[in-house]
């Protein structure tokens, strides 16, 4: 059972996959920019050699990719020229320990990591009212350890730096570091392989439970760009709440390009939400590519509302059978913003369920993208897959652009999958205000109702009723 | 209280009512019958302030006010109340919230204080036994899997929490059984006071049985052809609509 639903004035929403065999490039060479990258490339400072040579492999394919166009079908709605033709300096160089013993060296332009800057004081409002959470803390994407507290996680757990975990050398790093998230096609990807120094390394050891969530705070202060990696190796059934946060102090112009790897064990369970609330100015590119054992459970809730141009990715393949994947998300739009989100579920293997739900709510004269993939091996029989997006444009000058795509070579599969486009409901705005609510509340209450039931599979219940308020009054007069 | 002179109204081009006049005092209950497509339901969203139609010639006086001219909300807050016919879904919006905004914002609009969530619910509390449904439709979705009985009992619910001084209940009692209906009725009647006043629109005079109207009107073709007391409603039962119309279509006749 397949079945499509496509409504509203969402022209270019298309449905299956659209061919791509242009002749034309695919990507649009600003050499100016990455030159750049080039330059800061070659300024790093030396890594171990399987890090060195994962570096390179990264950057060559990064030169030999360069930009997307909008030719690229993952990229057809969304013109990465903005970035492309910017010049970002490194924020940040080398790993955290090396960083900060240079601190207050004179070094070239470009924005120090010091988190002196940046208090506690700063980062209170991103941080859920819950200080009891294990947090840590990114400055320009390298660890501050006087900001960060993740003590008392307990046996099973290993929580470190990245910059840590690659002077360890550990086999689990080496063996999962770059392995997981591909960059053959992927330009950011490949990018941030380039730079990988630091971010968060996270392993949970078989049967693992960590009892409080884990939040890795990314807060950005300046106007250069950021590479932050993650790698979370989950143990065979372990279970544990991660939240990714990127956030910054002031409106500035700077370009974060995250990356998070997730290895989910057999039987293992990972929630994962990933909150995107950048400076209205910044750009936002955000790669989460999980890997699922057999039995493994991963819960994703993707929450997007900040940068100028901003695209999260949520991937996961099904690798053994039954896992089971939940790829939820919000995205709020407004002004000028261009907000893209796109989903890849790979079905390998069989008797494996996918649920997914995104919601969009558009205003001004913003720009929304969904893309959702649900691609089915020939092996991956008795797939459940179910996908579905729902956007609602508040004003007449927002845009969304939605496409699901389905692509199924099992022939024993229950998969459906639609978008819809609208706009409020005049008939239930007449309901509210015939019972004395005028229409700025109404109007208020309606969005916060069509947001409702995707904010409801939150079960982080402090993430819950801060993303609620967060809806509540973005859309308020 | 309510004084509607020649009103017509319409959508688009279409044009509905056709010179409606009609009296309403307080502590009257006013039933208005007719056929499908006479008018009777535009006539209840009309004097809600459905958006969706155009009022071209007449007026409405509702309490000395030029009612015509004031939003949905304003009427509201003024005291109007309509039971919807189709009672509209909001998922999302629980019952309690929804009617806990519509008390407050009426209360604010008339000057009174705002009242907490706990104060609420002791208040709602009795007036759900009126129309028997259960405390825990509160934490449910605005009329969400509600079933047609229960989507109705809401709209009387709602009556008896913002205790409106005019209610227009829109074909309250289409599509409900025998039981529900007396529980709609016993609601309504026992929010009757010399204070308040009820416009009761109706396809059937089985309602009639349990609200007594004060007067009955008959509505065909956007016009009241016929008022008289509540023994009108009887007669239309046992003649049928065709009667009035056939009378309704000499009367036009006879102006042209």
């Amino acid at each position: 059972m397949i079945e499509t639903v496509a409504a509203g004035p969402s022209e270019n929403a298309k449905t299956g996959s659209a061919s791509a065999k242009q002749a034309l490039p695919l990507t649009t060479r600003a050499p100016g920019s990455i030159d750049v990258y080039r330059d800061d490339f070659d300024k790093l400072p030396s890594a171990p050699d399987w890090l060195q040579t994962l570096r390179n492999q990264g950057m060559a394919r990064f030169e030999a990719l360069g930009f997307p166009s909008t030719k690229n079908e993952d990229w057809h709605f969304t013109s990465v020229a903005p970035i492309a033709e910017r010049s970002f300096a490194l924020a940040s160089v080398g790993d955290a320990e090396e960083t900060n013993e240079r601190r207050g060296a004179s070094r070239r332009k470009r924005d120090a990591t010091n988190a002196a800057g940046i208090t506690p004081a700063h980062l209170e409002r991103f941080k859920f009212g819950e200080h009891d959470w294990h947090t840590l803390v990114f400055v320009n994407g390298v660890l501050s350890e006087d900001l960060s507290s993740f003590a008392g996680l307990g046996a099973g757990v290993r929580v470190w730096s990245l910059a840590r975990a690659i002077k360890s050398d550990a086999e689990v790093v080496q063996r999962n570091l770059g392995n997981i998230a591909k960059f053959e096609q992927h330009t950011f990807t490949a990018l941030n392989t380039a730079f990988i120094s630091d971010g968060a390394f996270i392993e949970l050891q078989p049967d693992t439970v960590v009892e409080r969530p884990i939040h890795l705070l990314f807060v950005s202060d300046g106007d250069g760009v950021s590479h932050p990696r993650n790698l979370v190796v989950a143990g065979r059934h372990s279970h544990a709440v991660l939240i990714e946060s990127y956030v910054s102090v002031r409106d500035s112009e700077y370009f974060t390009n995250a990356v998070t790897e997730i290895a989910v064990g057999d039987g293992a369970h990972i929630d994962h939400y990933r909150l995107q609330r950048e400076s209205e100015s910044a750009f936002h590119v955000g790669t989460v590519q999980a890997r699922e054992a057999r039995d493994s459970q991963l819960h994703s809730f993707s929450f997007a509302t900040g940068g100028s141009l901003a695209r999260t990715n949520i991937y996961t393949s099904l690798d053994g059978d039954a896992a089971t994947c939940t790829l939820n998300g919000l995205y709020l739009t407004d002004g000028t913003q261009h907000i893209d989100n796109q989903t890849s579920i790979e079905h390998i293997a069989p008797n494996c369920p996918s649920h997914e739900l995104y919601k969009g709510i558009l205003d001004g004269r913003s720009h929304g993208v969904f893309n959702g993939k649900v691609y089915v091996h020939p092996e991956a029989q008795k797939t459940d897959g179910k996908q579905s997006n729902n956007n609602l444009l508040l004003s007449p000058s927002a845009r969304v652009d939605t496409k699901p795509q389905l692509e199924i070579f099992a022939d024993d599969v229950k998969c459906t999958h639609g978008a819809t486009v609208g706009r409020l409901d005049e008939v239930a705005m007449f309901y509210l205000n015939s019972r004395g609510i005028g229409r700025e509340t109404a109007r208020t209450l309606l969005t916060y109702a069509f947001a409702a039931d995707v904010l409801e599979t939150i079960e982080l219940e402090p993430l819950k009723k801060e993303l609620e308020k967060m809806v509540l009054a973005r859309f308020s007069a | 209280m309510l004084e509607i002179n020649d009103l017509h109204a319409g959508i688009g081009d279409r044009e509905i009512l056709r010179g409606i006049t009609l009296r309403v005092n307080a502590g009257e209950v006013h039933a208005v019958m007719g056929p499908n497509g006479s008018g009777k339901s535009t006539l209840a969203q009309v004097l809600a302030g459905n958006p969706s139609y155009e009022v071209t010639r007449g007026t409405v006086t509702y309490n000395g006010q030029n009612l015509l001219e004031q939003d949905p909300e304003v009427r509201a807050q003024n005291g109007i109340f309509l039971a919807f016919q189709y009672p509209v879904e909001i998922p999302g919006v629980s019952n309690a919230y929804f009617l806990r905004s519509a008390y407050n914002e009426i209360r604010k609009a008339n000057g009174q204080e705002e009242v907490d969530p706990l104060e609420f619910l002791d208040l709602v509390q009795e007036r759900l036994k009126l129309v028997d449904m259960d405390e825990s439709m509160l934490s449910r979705s605005v009329n969400q899997g509600f079933s047609g009985g229960e989507k109705k009992r809401n709209e009387i619910f709602q009556l008896a929490v913002l205790q409106p001084r005019l209610a227009i209940l829109d074909e309250t009692d289409s599509g409900l059984d025998i039981d529900a209906l007396r529980i709609v009725a016993q609601g309504v009647n026992k929010l009757r006071s010399p204070d308040n006043a009820t416009i009761v629109v109706t396809h059937y005079q089985r309602l009639l049985n349990y609200i007594i109207p004060d007067f009955v009107h008959v509505l065909a073709n956007g016009r009241i052809v016929k008022s008289g007391g509540k023994e009108l409603a009887f007669e239309l039962e046992e003649k049928g609509y065709d009667w009035i119309q056939s009378s309704s279509d000499v009367v036009a006749g006879a102006i042209s």
